[in-house]
């Protein structure tokens, strides 16, 4: 596979260097890849279902599924099977064409963002210039899918989460989209691949504060918990997809781990240093961070309560947006001041201003504490 | 330009995840904001005060089990100090010293899923539940080897309790008491100081302390709102004012003082059974009692603490083997009467928090 | 240790305020008519001897000739409590003046007592069935419903 990868990329390279041939080695790479990253998604989707529902468990201190299969690893694929096999239902009162559009509109921009995700140095869909700005742009679009699903299913627990679902995702999107400013400043590039070659130190070190931040607001931006307004099962029982069955929901829960799954990518690639990793082969390293930053969502999830709408709204507004700027500026000034590249001592300096920052802020910011203005 | 909008009904229940059973609120909203709710009960009604009126003393005991399913033991106390008032029945030292441990067994039993189910209302996803469980499930192991039970133990009578507490049932009693307020420990430590749990409990819900008394509120619920009543305390049966033990007692009355309260009074039941173990006396487990009770023409009002209010049993007898009239003072059922006006004006999340706060069994509330 | 307050005590003190108001009275309950049910459960809320605060249960029995409203109140301030009582002998329709105005507990007690038992309390501001659906024969907990 490694190999097999080498010769792709090589391949690439040439590529890129020279215009693609038609109908030659671009038209190969394009199919390959298509095809790679389909079967990434699905088997890495499967394999964070099998984990976060067995890390759940070890955190719960339950055992989880060990049933189906050695240790349960089969328990995702009789999952899947059950629900093909079930029933699609499709309400009475449910306007049908946006029914059945609503889990394809969420589905295809997840699918989208791997075509700018470097598993290995230049082993890409396409190396876009504005590969970071190409996410941000097509990842926004599955909220359309899921609020045409809440709206479309004629229930009014659907449309309370979708109307959270949009509420949340346009506020997120400003810290989300700062906080990768900085990133960017640092390695001077949008290119997913040129990010990876540009952290000799880690961006994590670089950019604690960036990190957080951007940790937070992804999770609010997948709709993790603690953020998972949308689907808030104690509240309003499913949200959006209360009324999806049989493949439809499958796609949605599909839907849901992909996000999970780019998301882990994005950090790892903007923040973790993508592939680059010592003695074990590029991608088997990408893929490990994914899991690692995957594994700090299910922590997360199974540690933390739900917060409120509003609540997820001051959080946004009032703590993340202020201090994105800040990092923002912070990073600007370091770059000005070392244009050659930052040393490890801006790694102390930042970690120093990040504790601060939080400090300051845990100290005057409330996640707004009792009744909220109406 | 204006946009025309209007609020909207919405039907929480009666097979919602968070009603706790069977509970519907029709409840009117504007888009996030709850204008208007109406509890609708009655959805797990099973006649119990009706049936009751054919069956013998005795054989009311498993109906009792079926109120508040959750803490059938203290129903079960409930319903044998009320008779043991009306006919007059003794009851040995053992067997009283066994019903507080096994009250306050139940108690705690009844808080863990109170304070777990809380804060899965809240969003935390299992976890603290699963946690709560646990513990649970280990005291469901010692009520399992006194009655054979696990959730519905019919396991007290008039005059004692139905059999005497195996021998290792002590020394088991003794490691779970030993261990507990470890557990109490982490739970805190995952949740007293939990930002998002702030904000999320604290300041929302607020039963002020005149409404909570005017609306006869009881329990956790009572105390949380700054009220010192504890009928343990106040009018103590069996055998409580033999023990020391304090009331925990809330200050603000929301949701967050509700949560404080269970959590302090479970630190409070384990002192209660850490004393009564140490008194534990030998003898009988139960006094000779006829099979069939008739007690004397007359009334009874007798109340004590179960773990949600004060849990009360009107009786009626004409000196029949069957009461005359029974009634049950269903603690969760009063407990909602000021639901409205806690949750009226906060969020459709909030709903779910105030309300898992208040802690209901629907069996106790349909009857 | 909560004092279960005499009846007949507590009747003087009634029948010092409100002549014609007690009916009967013994150790362990006072019986006030029902036209007078009001005023006396205000005087025993307000009288700072008794500072009723509280109201614990509120049930109803059928006696065949009469239903008895059945009151447990006690003051939480002094601890102490009292059994208070009223008869209503009109079968067909009986009424009781309700006391939600003083006691917001009341307010689901007296519904549930309007369901099983039949009793309308005058002045409920939502008396409709609570435990049986709307549309229900009967009243289940009157000894005649079998």
């Amino acid at each position: 596979m490694s190999s097999y990868l080498n010769q792709m990329l090589l391949q690439h390279e040439a590529s890129v260097r020279v215009p693609p041939d038609w109908p030659g080695g671009y038209w190969f790479h394009w199919l390959f890849f298509t095809v790679v990253i389909i079967a990434f998604v699905l088997t890495i989707v499967m394999g964070f279902i099998y984990f976060e529902r067995r890390a759940l468990g070890r955190i719960q201190s339950r055992l989880g599924p060990n049933r189906t299969g050695p240790f349960g690893l089969l328990q995702p694929v009789a999952d899947a099977i059950k629900v093909l096999l079930k029933e699609d239902i499709i309400p009475d009162k449910a306007d049908k064409l946006v029914h059945w559009l609503a889990p394809i509109v969420a589905f295809f921009p997840v699918m989208l963002i791997f075509a700018v995700i470097p598993f290995q140095n230049g082993a890409m869909l396409v190396d876009l210039d504005i590969g970071i700005l190409y996410i941000m742009a097509v990842s926004s679009v599955s909220t359309i899918g899921i609020f045409m699903a809440g709206w479309s299913s004629g229930n009014k627990y659907s449309l309370l989460g979708a109307m959270r679902a949009v509420a949340s995702v346009v506020s997120y999107e400003i810290p989300l989209v700062l906080s990768i400013i900085g990133v960017i400043l640092l390695s001077g590039s949008l290119s997913m691949n040129q990010i990876v070659i540009a952290q000799n130190i880690p961006f994590i070190l670089l950019q604690p504060l960036g990190f957080l931040l951007f940790f937070i607001s992804g999770c609010a931006e997948i709709n993790r918990s603690p953020f998972d307004m949308l689907e808030a099962d104690s509240e309003i029982v499913a949200g959006f997809h209360t009324e999806y069955s049989g493949m439809k929901f499958a796609m949605f829960y599909l839907v849901e781990y992909a996000e999970a799954l780019a998301m882990s990518a994005i950090i790892a690639t903007l923040f973790l240093g993508g592939w680059r990793g010592p003695v074990l082969p590029p991608w088997l390293w990408f893929i490990i961070k994914i899991f690692v930053v995957f594994f700090l969502m299910i922590w997360t999830r199974s540690t933390l309560p739900r917060v409120r709408i509003d609540q997820l709204m001051a959080l946004a507004w009032k703590g993340l947006f202020p201090l994105a700027l800040i990092n923002l500026f912070i990073t600007g000034v370091e770059v000005l001041l070392w244009p050659a590249g930052l040393p490890w001592l801006a790694v102390l300096i930042n970690i120093v201003i990040m504790v601060v920052l939080l400090l300051l802020w845990s100290r005057f910011f409330k996640l707004g504490w009792g009744r909220v203005e109406i | 330009m204006t946009i025309k909008t209007e609020p909207f009904v919405i039907n929480f229940g009666p097979a919602h995840p968070s009603t706790h059973g069977v509970f519907r609120m029709r409840v009117v909203l504007d888009g996030e904001v709850v204008l208007d709710l109406e509890p609708v009960y009655g959805y797990l009604h099973r006649g119990i005060e009706k049936l009751a009126e054919q069956r013998t003393y005795t054989g009311i005991i498993p109906l009792t089990d079926r109120l508040d399913y959750l803490a059938a033991m203290s129903n079960n106390l409930a319903h044998c100090i009320a008779v043991e008032k009306l006919a007059g029945i003794k009851v040995p030292e053992r067997a009283e010293y066994l019903r507080v441990i096994l009250a306050e067994l139940q108690r705690l039993c009844s808080h863990l899923i109170a304070v777990g189910a809380f804060l899965n209302d809240s969003g935390a996803f299992m976890t603290p539940i699963l946690y709560m469980l646990r513990e649970r499930e280990k005291i469901l192991d010692l009520f399992e080897m006194l009655s054979g039970q696990r959730l519905t133990y019919n396991d007290m009578r008039p005059g004692g309790v139905s059999q005497d507490a195996p021998e290792e049932f002590l020394p088991a009693l003794h490691k779970f008491v030993d261990q507990m307020p470890r557990y109490l420990d982490e739970y805190d430590q995952l949740l007293a100081k939990n930002e998002i749990l702030l904000a999320r409990s604290k300041g929302v819900g607020i039963l002020s302390k005149e409404l909570a008394i005017n609306s006869s509120a009881s329990g956790p619920v009572l105390r949380a709102s700054g009220v010192k009543w504890d009928i343990r305390k106040a009018e103590p049966y069996s055998i409580y004012d033999r023990f020391e033990f304090e009331i925990p007692t809330g200050t603000a009355g929301d949701c967050y003082d509700r949560y404080l309260v269970r959590m302090l009074e479970m630190r409070q039941s384990v002192r209660i059974i850490e004393q009564a173990m140490k008194q534990f006396p030998s003898g009988e487990y139960r006094s000779r009692v006829p099979k069939l009770i008739r007690p004397p023409v007359g009334e009874v009002y007798s109340r004590i603490e179960a773990p949600k209010g004060e849990l009360a049993f009107y009786i009626v007898s004409d000196s029949s083997i069957a009461p005359y009239r029974y009634h049950i003072r269903g603690t969760s059922l009063i407990n909602l009467t000021a639901l409205r006006d806690m949750i009226v004006g906060w969020k459709v999340a909030d709903l779910i928090v105030i309300f898992g706060s208040i802690d209901i069994c629907m069996g106790e509330v349909d009857r | 240790m909560t004092v279960s307050l005499s009846g007949t005590e507590v009747a003087k003190q009634i029948a010092s305020q409100f002549p014609e108001a007690i009916a009967e009275s013994s150790n362990q309950a006072v019986v006030v008519k029902t036209e007078y049910l009001l005023k006396v459960a205000e005087f025993l809320k307000n009288s700072p001897d008794f500072d009723f605060n509280y109201l614990n249960d509120m049930t109803a029995a059928d006696y065949y000739d009469y239903f008895e409203v059945v009151f447990q109140l006690s003051s939480l301030n002094l601890n102490h409590k009292l059994m208070l009582k009223t008869r209503c002998y009109e079968r067909l329709k009986p009424a009781v003046p309700s006391v939600c105005c003083l006691w917001r507990g009341a307010e689901l007690m007296e519904r549930e007592i309007y369901d099983l038992m039949g009793i309308t309390f005058t002045g409920h501001p939502n008396l409709k069935r609570i435990v049986l659906w709307e549309g229900f024969q009967g009243h289940p907990l009157r000894k005649d419903y079998l």
